[in-house]
C-alpha cells in the first residue's frame, strides 16, 4: 500500500506527494476523512488526483493512501432497481447509514446487499470445463429477469466444487475452479474498461421507443446510437424519461449525470408505479438509477457514465437488450473541461481539452450489439442514447459536433417546436439516422410490405410544407393553387395527428409500430383521395367540411386495439365519402 | 494577552506576517502551515482594521486567498494574516426574521445581536436525490401569465430572466408580496441582494415595511458598491439560512436572489485575478457547477414540513438569452420567467413574455384538487393560440390584415386581447380562477372548431356555449 502526503489543494484537483509505485487511474483515499479520489496524472512522485467529493477543509500534510486498484463496481444480483451515486454508492443506504437528508463527505458504503440472499441454481457439474463469461448458475433477480452467474472474462479451468441449489448471500463461495479460482455471485469489473466479447454483430432489429416520429422516421437498431441535442426547455429530459419508460428492451440504465435534483426524484415517484407495457411489472423493476446531479461533485460526475456503461455491459453479457440513457453528456463534457483546467491543459475548442474527441468516441463505441463471452450463444446489446445541452442551443459547439461524428442517429430537438407546444419537439428536418437500411427489413417483415414507401411518402410531404410555408410567408396562403394547399392541410394533420404524441396521456404515451404506421397510412389515404377528387373538380372546401379530419384527430388517443381496428374501415370510409363529393 | 486568545481555537492560530503578492481580490501568503482548502482567513491591515477572506488554493507553503471587502490598503509588509481553522459558517437562529444582514450575514441594522442557535457551514451539502420529495404544492402568486401558463411549485426553482430597465424587481415584489397556498401557510422570505443600487434595495425595503412582510424576511444585503467578491457568499449564506428555516423549523421559505448576473461577474473576477483559463465569455469553465451549488440548494424532503421555493432574477446582458448567464441558469432551473422589452414599451406591465416561459413542475402543482380541472388544456389551447396569433402578426406586416382569412383574423385579435387582459394584468392580484374565466371569455372569440385542446371543458366552462347548452 502506498502512503503519501497532499501536498496542493485547488478545488476537485489535489497533488500528493511520495506516491511512487502509484498506477494511473488508481482510486485512493484522500485526507483523514478519506475522500474518494482518481490518479489522473503522475510526475516523479507526485500524484495529480481528482476527488469525488467536495474537498473543503482539505489541510497540506494530511495523508492520501492508495486502494491498490483502479475505479471498480461491484456486480452481482440485486443492481435492479437500485439508485447510485456517480460511483456505484446506492443512495438509500448512504441515508440510512449517515441518517441525514444531506450527502454528507467520506462515506463508506457496499453498492450490493450483503446480507440479502438470493435463490440460487447451479447449472454447471463437477469436472466440467468453463471459460470467461460461462454461467454457472442463476439467479430469478425480479420477476422476469434471470440473472445469470457468470465466470469473470479472463477466468477459466475445470470445476472442482459447486455448491447445492439453495439461498445464498453475494459473498457465497458458488463454484471452485481446478486453479483454486473461487467464483462468487458478484464480480468486480473496472469502469474505464470496456468488457470483452466475441464480437460484434449486424444491428438489424430497431430499439422501438412507442414514439411515432422516432420508430416511423428516424429509428435506430438495438445495439445503436443517438443523441438528443437541444437548448433548454425543449424536452430533453421528457424524452429520455419517455424512452427509458417505454423502450423495448429488457434493461434500462438511466444516468443523470448533472442534471437536476427534482428530475431525479420524478423518476424516483414515477417508475415504481409505472408498469411495463410488455410484463406488466413495475418500469423500477428493469431500472438502475446512477444520479448525480448537478451540484454533486463533479468528478464523480465524470465517472457516472463509465459507471452506467459498465453496468449496461454486464447485463448484456448475461444476453439481454440494455438502452442505456445518459442525461446529460454535456455535464459529463463540462466536468472533463473543469478538470482539464484545474490541471491548466492547454485548452482546446471552447476550453475543452484536445481529447475530448477521442473520449466520447471511446464511449459511445462501446454500445453494440455483440456475442458474449462464453460457450453459451448467447446475444446481447447496449443502445445507447445521449442527450446533448448545447449552449444556447447553438449545434455547432464541440460537444454535438464531436458526439454527431460517433454516433448512428440526430434527433434534433427544435426551441421553435418547443415554443409552439409541439411534443416531442423534434425537429424532421434537421433529425437523421444511419440505422434505415438495417431496419428496413424489420419493419417490412412484422409491420408492412410498403412500410419504406408510406413513410418516404409523409416525409415528402413534410418537406413540401416547409418549403411552402415560405412561399406563405411571403405572399399570404391565398396565392397558392388548390392542389398546394392541400399538401399544407395534409401536412398539418401529419404534425398535429401524427408527430404530435402528449407524453402525459395514458394511451398516447406508449404507440406501437403497427399503430403508428397504420395512423399514416390513414393520413395518407385522406392525401390521395382528396387529390384524386380535386382532379376531378371538387374543391378543397368541400374536402374539408366532411367530419372525417375530426375522427383521424381522436385516433391516436384511441386504445391501440380498438384504433387498429377502426382504422382499416375508415380507410374505406374515407376512400369513399371523398369518391363520393359531387361536383359543384 | 487579549482575553480573546486564551480561547482554545485562537490560542492555536498563528498569525503571519508573509504575504509575498497581492493581485485584484487576490493576497497570497508564504511560509503557511496546516491551511486547509475553503479556510477562513482574517486580515489586520497596517491602519488596524480588519478584512475577512477564504483560501482559494494551498500549494506546499502558500496559500491564495480570496479577499471579500477588496484588497485596497492592504500591503506585503505590515499586513498580518490569520487563518481561523474553520470553513465559512453563519450564525443562524429563528430570530433573523426581520432583521438586515450584509453580505456575509452580519447584522447590520443596527438591532441586537442575533444569538446563535447553531452555526452552520454556508457551502451547504448535496441533498442525497433519494431522500427528496415531488413538489406538488401550487403557489399562487396572483400572476395570470405565471399562474395559470407557467405556474410555480412549492419547492421550485423558477429564475424571472430580465433586462437592464425590465420591472424584474417590481414583478418580484409583487409576487412577494402575493404569493400564497392553498393551505394558507405564510411565507418566509430570504432575500438576498447581490450588487444591486441602493435606490432598488430601498424600494424593495419600502414595499416590505408598507405591507408588513418584514417580520417575515431574512434581508442579505450586499449593494452595488459593496465589495464584489462579498457577493461570492451572499447566495451561498442566504440559501443556508433558508435550509434552517425550511427543514429545521418548518417554515415554507421563498428565497429571492437579485442579480445573479452580478454573481457571476463577481465569480469572472476572481478567475480572471487566478489566471484560469477562461470558458465563454470569460466566464470560467465551473460556472455551471458553481451556479448549480446554489440553483439545487432548492426543494422538499421527505419527511419535513418545510419547503425551500427560489426566485432567482438575472439580467440578461444587451436580452440575449444565449449568454452564459441565462444560459446555463436555464440549464439547471426548473423553467424560467422571461420578461420582453416590446412588451415593456407597449407599456404592458409585467411584460412577461409568455412564448419562452417555462415551468417544468407546472404539471405537478395543477389539476384537479389543485387548481382546476381545465388548467392544462386552457393553458395549452391560450398558448398554442397566442403562438399562432404572433405568427400572423408577421405575416399582416407583409400582406395586410386583408388578406388574411376570418379565423385568422381572429386569432389576430385573440393575440391582442391575449396581451391585454392575460398579461397585462397591472399591479393586482388575481386567484387562480379569476385567471381562468377571463382565459374562456378571450378563448370564446375564437371559432369554437378550433378549440380542439379544450373539446373536454367546453360545456361547462365556455361563456356561450355553456349558455347554450343550458337553453
Amino acid at each position: 500500500m502506498i502512503l503519501g502526503t497532499l501536498a496542493k489543494i485547488t478545488g476537485p484537483v489535489v497533488v500528493a506527494d511520495g506516491m511512487t509505485g502509484i498506477k494511473m487511474y488508481d482510486v485512493v483515499r484522500v485526507g483523514l476523512v478519506g475522500l474518494m479520489g482518481e490518479v489522473i496524472r503522475l510526475e516523479g512522485d507526485l500524484a495529480t488526483i481528482q476527488v469525488y467529493e467536495d474537498t473543503s477543509g482539505l489541510k497540506i500534510g494530511e495523508p492520501v493512501e492508495s486502494t491498490d486498484g483502479p475505479l471498480m463496481l461491484e456486480l452481482g444480483p440485486g443492481l435492479l432497481s437500485s439508485i447510485y451515486d456517480g460511483i456505484q454508492r446506492p443512495l438509500p443506504v448512504i441515508a440510512e447509514q449517515t441518517a441525514s437528508d444531506f450527502i454528507a463527505r467520506g462515506t463508506v458504503v457496499a453498492a450490493l446487499d450483503h446480507e440479502k440472499v438470493w435463490e440460487f441454481t447451479p447449472t454447471v457439474e463437477v469436472g466440467q470445463e468453463v471459460t470467461g463469461g460461462d454461467c454457472i448458475g442463476t439467479v430469478p433477480e425480479s420477476a422476469t429477469i434471470l440473472h445469470k452467474v457468470m465466470v469473470p472474462p479472463r477466468m477459466s479451468g475445470k470445476v472442482t466444487k459447486v455448491i447445492s441449489a439453495g439461498s445464498y448471500i453475494v459473498d457465497e463461495v458458488l463454484v471452485v475452479l481446478d486453479d483454486k479460482h473461487e467464483i462468487r455471485m458478484s464480480q468486480w469489473w473496472p469502469v474505464r474498461e470496456g468488457r470483452p466479447y466475441v464480437r460484434k454483430l449486424d444491428p438489424t432489429t430497431p430499439f422501438l421507443t412507442g414514439m411515432r416520429i422516432l420508430d416511423t422516421f428516424f429509428p435506430i437498431a438495438l445495439g445503436g446510437n443517438a443523441i438528443i441535442p437541444g437548448g433548454f426547455g425543449t424536452g430533453k429530459t421528457v424524452t429520455q424519461q419517455s424512452l427509458a419508460k417505454w423502450a423495448d428492451v429488457d434493461i434500462i440504465v438511466y444516468v443523470g449525470c448533472g442534471e437536476r435534483g427534482n428530475e431525479m426524484t420524478e423518476v424516483l415517484t414515477e417508475f415504481p408505479e409505472l408498469e411495463d407495457p410488455r410484463t406488466g411489472n413495475p418500469l423500477m423493476e428493469r431500472t438502475v438509477l446512477v444520479a448525480n446531479t448537478s451540484n454533486m461533485p463533479v468528478a464523480a460526475r465524470e465517472a457516472s457514465i463509465y459507471t452506467g456503461v459498465t453496468l449496461a455491459e454486464y447485463y448484456r453479457d448475461m444476453g439481454y437488450s440494455v438502452a442505456m440513457m445518459a442525461d446529460s453528456t454535456s455535464r459529463w463534457g463540462e466536468a472533463l473541461r473543469e478538470v482539464s483546467g484545474r490541471l491548466e491543459e492547454m485548452p482546446g475548442e471552447e476550453g475543452y481539452p484536445a481529447y475530448l474527441a477521442t473520449r466520447l468516441a471511446a464511449f459511445y463505441e462501446r454500445s453494440g450489439r455483440v456475442r458474449p463471452l462464453g460457450s453459451e450463444d448467447r446475444v446481447g446489446s447496449v443502445t445507447m442514447v445521449g442527450a446533448v445541452s448545447p449552449p444556447g442551443g447553438d449545434m455547432s459547439e464541440p460537444m454535438t459536433q464531436n458526439s454527431l461524428r460517433v454516433t448512428g442517429a440526430f434527433w434534433a430537438l427544435d426551441t421553435s417546436l418547443a415554443h409552439r407546444r409541439h411534443f416531442p419537439a423534434i425537429s424532421w428536418t434537421k433529425s437523421y439516422t444511419l440505422f434505415l437500411g438495417q431496419v428496413r427489413t424489420w419493419y417490412e417483415g412484422e409491420v408492412a410490405d410498403d412500410w419504406a414507401e408510406t413513410r418516404e411518402r409523409a416525409m415528402f410531404l413534410l418537406q413540401k410544407e416547409t418549403e411552402l410555408q415560405e412561399i406563405v410567408q411571403l405572399v399570404g396562403p391565398d396565392a397558392l393553387p388548390e392542389t398546394e394547399k392541400i399538401i399544407l392541410e395534409v401536412a398539418r394533420m401529419l404534425r398535429e395527428d401524427f408527430l404530435q404524441q402528449f407524453a402525459f396521456d395514458d394511451v398516447d404515451a406508449y404507440c406501437p409500430p403497427k399503430k403508428s404506421y397504420w395512423l399514416l397510412k390513414t393520413i395518407l389515404t385522406f392525401d390521395e383521395a382528396a387529390t384524386q377528387a380535386m382532379s376531378r373538380g371538387v374543391s378543397l372546401r368541400q374536402i374539408l367540411q366532411l367530419p372525417l379530419r375530426d375522427e383521424i384527430a381522436k385516433l391516436k388517443t384511441t386504445p391501440h386495439e380498438e384504433a387498429l381496428a377502426r382504422m382499416q374501415e375508415l380507410s374505406k370510409e374515407i376512400a369513399d365519402d371523398i369518391a363520393g363529393i359531387e361536383v359543384l | 494577552m487579549s482575553p480573546e486568545t486564551l480561547l482554545g481555537r485562537s490560542l492555536l492560530s498563528v498569525e503571519y506576517k508573509t504575504v509575498s503578492y497581492i493581485t485584484g481580490p487576490l493576497v497570497f501568503v508564504e511560509n503557511v502551515h496546516g491551511v486547509a482548502y475553503n479556510e477562513m482567513v482574517a486580515l489586520t491591515l497596517p491602519d488596524g482594521s480588519e478584512r475577512s477572506g477564504q483560501v482559494l488554493e494551498v500549494a506546499g507553503s502558500t496559500a491564495v486567498i480570496q479577499v471579500f471587502e477588496g484588497t485596497r490598503g492592504i500591503d506585503v509588509d505590515v499586513t498580518r494574516v490569520r487563518f481561523l481553522d474553520e470553513v465559512a459558517k453563519i450564525d443562524v437562529s429563528p430570530d433573523l426574521l426581520g432583521r438586515v444582514l450584509n453580505g456575509t450575514g452580519k447584522p447590520i441594522d443596527g438591532g441586537a445581536p442575533v444569538i446563535p442557535e447553531q452555526r452552520l457551514d454556508i457551502t451547504g451539502s448535496p441533498i442525497n436525490p433519494y431522500m427528496r420529495e415531488q413538489p406538488a404544492d401550487f403557489i399562487e402568486t396572483g400572476i395570470s401569465a405565471i399562474d395559470g401558463l407557467s405556474t410555480l411549485v412549492r419547492g421550485q426553482k423558477l429564475p424571472i430572466f430580465s433586462g437592464s430597465g425590465l420591472p424584474a424587481n417590481e414583478l418580484a415584489a409583487q409576487i412577494i408580496r402575493q404569493a400564497s397556498v392553498k393551505s394558507g401557510e405564510e411565507f418566509a422570505i430570504v432575500f438576498g441582494a447581490m450588487g444591486i443600487t441602493h435606490r432598488e434595495a430601498a424600494y424593495f425595503m419600502q414595499q416590505f415595511e408598507s405591507t408588513g412582510a418584514l417580520e417575515r424576511v431574512v434581508f442579505f444585503l450586499n449593494v452595488a458598491d459593496d465589495p464584489t467578491v462579498e457577493r461570492l457568499l451572499t447566495p451561498k449564506a442566504a440559501l443556508t439560512v433558508a435550509e434552517y428555516l425550511a427543514f429545521e423549523k418548518d417554515m415554507q421559505v421563498l428565497v429571492v436572489l437579485s442579480d445573479m448576473t452580478n454573481y457571476c461577474e463577481a465569480l469572472r473576477e476572481v478567475s480572471t485575478a487566478r489566471e484560469e483559463v477562461p470558458g465563454r465569455r470569460g466566464f470560467p469553465g465551473y460556472m455551471y457547477t458553481d451556479l448549480s451549488t446554489i440553483y439545487e440548494r432548492a426543494g422538499r424532503i421527505k419527511g419535513r414540513k418545510g419547503s425551500v421555493t427560489q426566485l432567482p432574477i438575472l439580467s440578461m446582458p444587451d436580452d440575449d438569452i444565449t449568454h452564459p448567464i441565462p444560459d446555463l441558469t436555464g440549464y439547471i432551473t426548473e423553467g424560467q420567467i422571461v420578461l420582453s422589452r416590446h412588451l415593456h414599451r407597449r407599456g404592458v406591465y409585467p411584460p412577461i413574455d409568455v412564448l419562452p416561459c417555462l415551468s417544468r413542475l407546472m404539471n405537478l402543482g395543477i389539476g384537479e384538487g389543485k387548481t382546476r380541472e381545465d388548467h392544462r388544456a386552457v393553458a395549452n389551447q391560450m398558448y398554442a393560440a397566442y403562438a399562432q396569433g404572433r405568427d400572423l402578426r408577421r405575416l399582416v406586416a407583409i400582406v395586410g390584415e386583408e388578406a388574411l382569412s376570418d379565423t385568422d383574423r381572429r386569432y389576430l385579435h385573440f393575440a391582442d386581447a391575449f396581451e391585454k387582459h392575460i398579461i397585462g394584468q397591472g399591479d393586482t392580484g388575481r386567484t387562480i380562477e379569476e385567471t381562468l374565466s377571463i382565459s374562456w371569455e378571450i378563448m370564446s372569440e375564437l371559432p369554437m372548431a378550433e378549440l380542439k385542446r379544450v373539446r373536454d371543458f367546453i360545456d361547462k366552462y365556455h361563456p356561450t356555449a355553456g349558455g347554450q347548452a343550458e337553453a
